[in-house]
């Protein structure tokens, strides 16, 4: 922007980043750096002591709570990521290279995001009477007999937790992909037909590699957002299961702040190592530059 | 409602007389001059008083005000987020309504002043439950957990640690208690239910719940598991270590094979859980069994024969109260134990402190059905004029003394609170 009004300050990109900064300084740089300084002091449960102590690391690095917490999270991650990528790429794919007419491809993208007019919560909650005991689908099953006992495994359940995450994440992960391929060349793949590659070849070395830029923006956003949750495990789990954050706010509601600063702390490094490795599989930068 | 209405006006007289004096505002004769200051001063006079939704209503609130003259704000937050405000936004808070376990563990952040026993006109006609530490034939209560009496006095201001036996500074001003048991679908399970040990019942496996709350669904366990033979608890409102352990590891091998449907959060989860049928008996609060009811469903409260789990709570006033706001919030003290408060919770299945104004304020219908165990001889209401129970019904449980005297552990905090969050964490995550 700057290069081109020529004549522009040195100082014209500073103040052009200025309020962003100031923002995310404020929102996001104090608090963060406030859960730090806490996660190092001491507390005696109700009052914190700016006193530096190692204990509260101590002890979330020592319990074992610590590491079923992060696997528990973790296979919530890498299930919800895997059926996301799925259904988001199988949904890029069909409005971009099967539905050619442009006005049916916006009218087809827009259908998706309508579950999105509702909130969150409660699409959640809508699931609760329909996998429960005496809900539509177990009713549905026994009145056409193909079971005789309610499926329990439907409702408080790793699988209700997991079913809520992609309901509701699964468009973080249609957009980004729909968006870098939109931007392949068609005449790539024409190329690559002229070249004798099978339509499986064409999807593996042409499609992927060129829509991965859409996949590792949509993982990222995945990730961090069943990594960051507490509410739809609590809720779909029936209390069944804990998230690294449930277990967060276990401590909190007990005014044992330091522990969870500490705890949150660790989930920060865990996310920032995560997306750092998707990252370093694609180079998201270079690739939004094209 | 006569006898409530001259005694205000004494009161409110007697107020007036303290706070001319002590504002040194008197003019001239002085009697005349100060119903003046005080109807001017009085007006822009807000309390804030914050506490649990089943403490803090807003209809009791704009009662109060409507008689007191000034206004009194309502504000609800869970016990946890208000042991926080307490100790961290103290300014934002006048009265905070804190249940006893949590006066346990933030009494000593000296952010609260006591109440001065001598300015509680009815002081003497709170039950002995409360105050005195006694059942109702006399004898010693349960000291299993915080018995109300283990936090309700101090030596004074500025003390942040309780006295042992009464003197004339209460932490807080006791209001209201229950006895909590367990829930049950009565049609769903068609046999009698009377221990506690029935929440581990194989028979009921992936139809029970426990409350997410550690330190009370830990102890519905230790009742379940004494009911059982299992273990015998030196305190289950104090357990060390090796009980925890003991427990915890009972309740994730009970977990793994499936034993429980849900570990609920919420109140609307609770009635949800057991109105859906997905839970036949859980650990479960008085008025969700009543949410129960009213959708139709059969629901008892089941008293159990090991006994309650009890609770209670009071209104603490905060330290920067002082001078004419002091003064309103003892009005709106002794307001509140004069029978209108009393009647309203008692008609949400409550007891509140002083048992003689709210006599006065209900029906000998109603009185009969909440207190006395005896059955309904007509329908009774909720606070909003809802059915919520027929004539000819009995309360579950029976009467005031049979629940309230026969409470074997109370709600707590534990000296070893961490690691029973922590193991409990592990249970949750299993």
């Amino acid at each position: 922007m700057s290069r081109s009004s020529g004549r522009s300050s040195p100082l014209t990109p500073y103040l052009q980043v200025a309020p962003l900064a100031l923002i995310m300084l404020a929102m996001v740089g104090v608090p963060l750096i406030t859960v730090v300084l806490l996660s190092f002091w001491q507390s005696d449960g109700i009052s914190i002591y700016p006193e530096f102590t190692w204990a509260n690391y101590a002890q979330v690095l020592t319990s074992p709570v610590t590491l079923t917490l992060f696997l528990n999270t973790l296979k919530y991650a890498a299930l919800t990521l895997v059926a996301t990528i799925l259904i988001g790429f199988t949904c890029s794919y069909f409005l971009v290279f099967h539905v050619r007419n442009l006005k049916w491809q916006i009218g087809l993208f827009l259908l998706c995001t309508i579950p999105f007019w509702t909130s969150n919560v409660i699409r959640m909650v809508s699931w609760i009477p329909f996998l429960g005991r005496e809900g539509v689908f177990n009713q549905a099953l026994i009145s056409a007999g193909m079971i005789d006992q309610p499926l329990d495994i439907l409702l408080y359940s790793d699988f209700a937790v997991v079913l809520t995450y992609i309901h509701l994440f699964t468009l973080f992960m249609i957009v980004p992909i729909f968006n870098s391929m939109a931007k392949i060349n068609p005449n790539l793949i024409e190329a690559a037909r002229d070249a004798g590659a099978s339509g499986w070849q064409i999807l593996w070395t042409v499609i992927v590699p060129l829509s991965r830029t859409g996949i590792a923006l949509g993982s990222i956003f995945v990730v961090t957002l069943v990594m960051g949750d507490f509410f739809v495990v609590r809720v779909m789990s029936g209390g069944q299961s804990a998230s690294v954050v449930s277990a967060m706010k276990n401590q909190i509601d007990q005014l044992f702040y330091p522990e969870a600063a500490a705890m949150a702390v660790l989930l920060i490094v865990v996310v920032l190592l995560m997306v750092s490795a998707i990252l370093r599989i694609v180079d998201i930068r270079s690739e939004l530059a094209k | 409602m006569t006898t409530r209405t001259s005694k205000t006006g004494v009161s409110r007289r007697d107020f007036l007389k303290t706070s001319a004096a002590g504002a040194g505002a008197a003019v001239g004769s002085g009697i005349l001059g100060a119903p003046m200051i005080w109807a001017q001063t009085i007006k822009d006079i807000t309390l804030n008083q914050v506490g649990p939704s089943y403490s803090v209503i807003g209809d009791i609130c704009e009662k109060a005000s409507a008689d007191l003259g000034f206004k009194i704000v309502p504000q609800t937050a869970d016990s946890t987020q208000l042991m926080a405000k307490v100790v961290n936004q103290p300014e934002t808070i006048d009265i905070a309504d804190l249940e006893f376990w949590a006066m346990q563990k933030i009494w000593r952040s000296g952010q609260l002043q006591p109440v001065e026993v001598n300015r509680i006109a009815k002081w003497g006609d709170i039950t002995p439950v409360m105050k005195d530490g006694k059942n109702f034939d006399g004898s010693a209560q349960s000291m299993q957990g915080t018995t109300p009496i283990k936090v309700m006095y101090t030596g004074g201001a500025g003390d942040t640690t309780f006295a042992a036996s009464a003197t004339d500074f209460a932490t807080t001003l006791p209001t209201i208690f229950n006895a909590d048991t367990v829930g049950i679908r009565p049609d769903l399970i068609g046999r009698p239910v009377d221990s506690w040990g029935e929440l581990f019942n194989p028979e009921f496996k992936g139809k029970t719940a426990l409350v997410n709350i550690p330190q009370i669904g830990i102890m519905d366990a230790a009742m379940a598991m004494e009911a059982l033979g299992e273990l015998t608890y030196g305190d289950k409102g104090n357990m060390t270590r090796e009980e925890i352990d003991a427990t915890i590891n009972r309740l994730i091998g009970l977990k793994k094979d499936g034993q429980f449907r849900a570990f609920w959060s919420t109140f609307d989860e609770s009635v949800n859980l057991m109105a859906g049928g997905e839970v036949v008996i859980q650990s479960m609060w008085s008025p969700a069994v009543t949410a129960v009811k009213s959708r139709g469903t059969a629901c008892v409260y089941q008293g159990l024969k090991e006994g309650y789990r009890g609770w209670g709570l009071g209104m603490g006033l905060m330290s920067h109260l002082e001078g004419i706001k002091l003064e309103a919030a003892y009005e709106y003290l002794n307001w509140y134990l004069s029978g209108w408060q009393g009647a309203f919770i008692a008609r949400q299945g409550y007891y509140s402190s002083v048992l003689s104004t709210t006599k006065e304020q209900l029906t000998a219908n109603e009185w009969g059905y909440w207190y006395e165990g005896k059955a309904a001889t007509e329908d009774i209401l909720d606070p909003y004029g809802a059915v919520m129970d027929k004539a000819g019904a009995v309360r579950d449980g029976g009467s005031f003394e049979a629940r309230m005297g026969h409470v074997a552990c109370w709600n707590t905090v534990m000296d070893e609170e961490r690691y029973m969050v922590q193991r409990w964490n592990e249970f949750v995550s299993s």
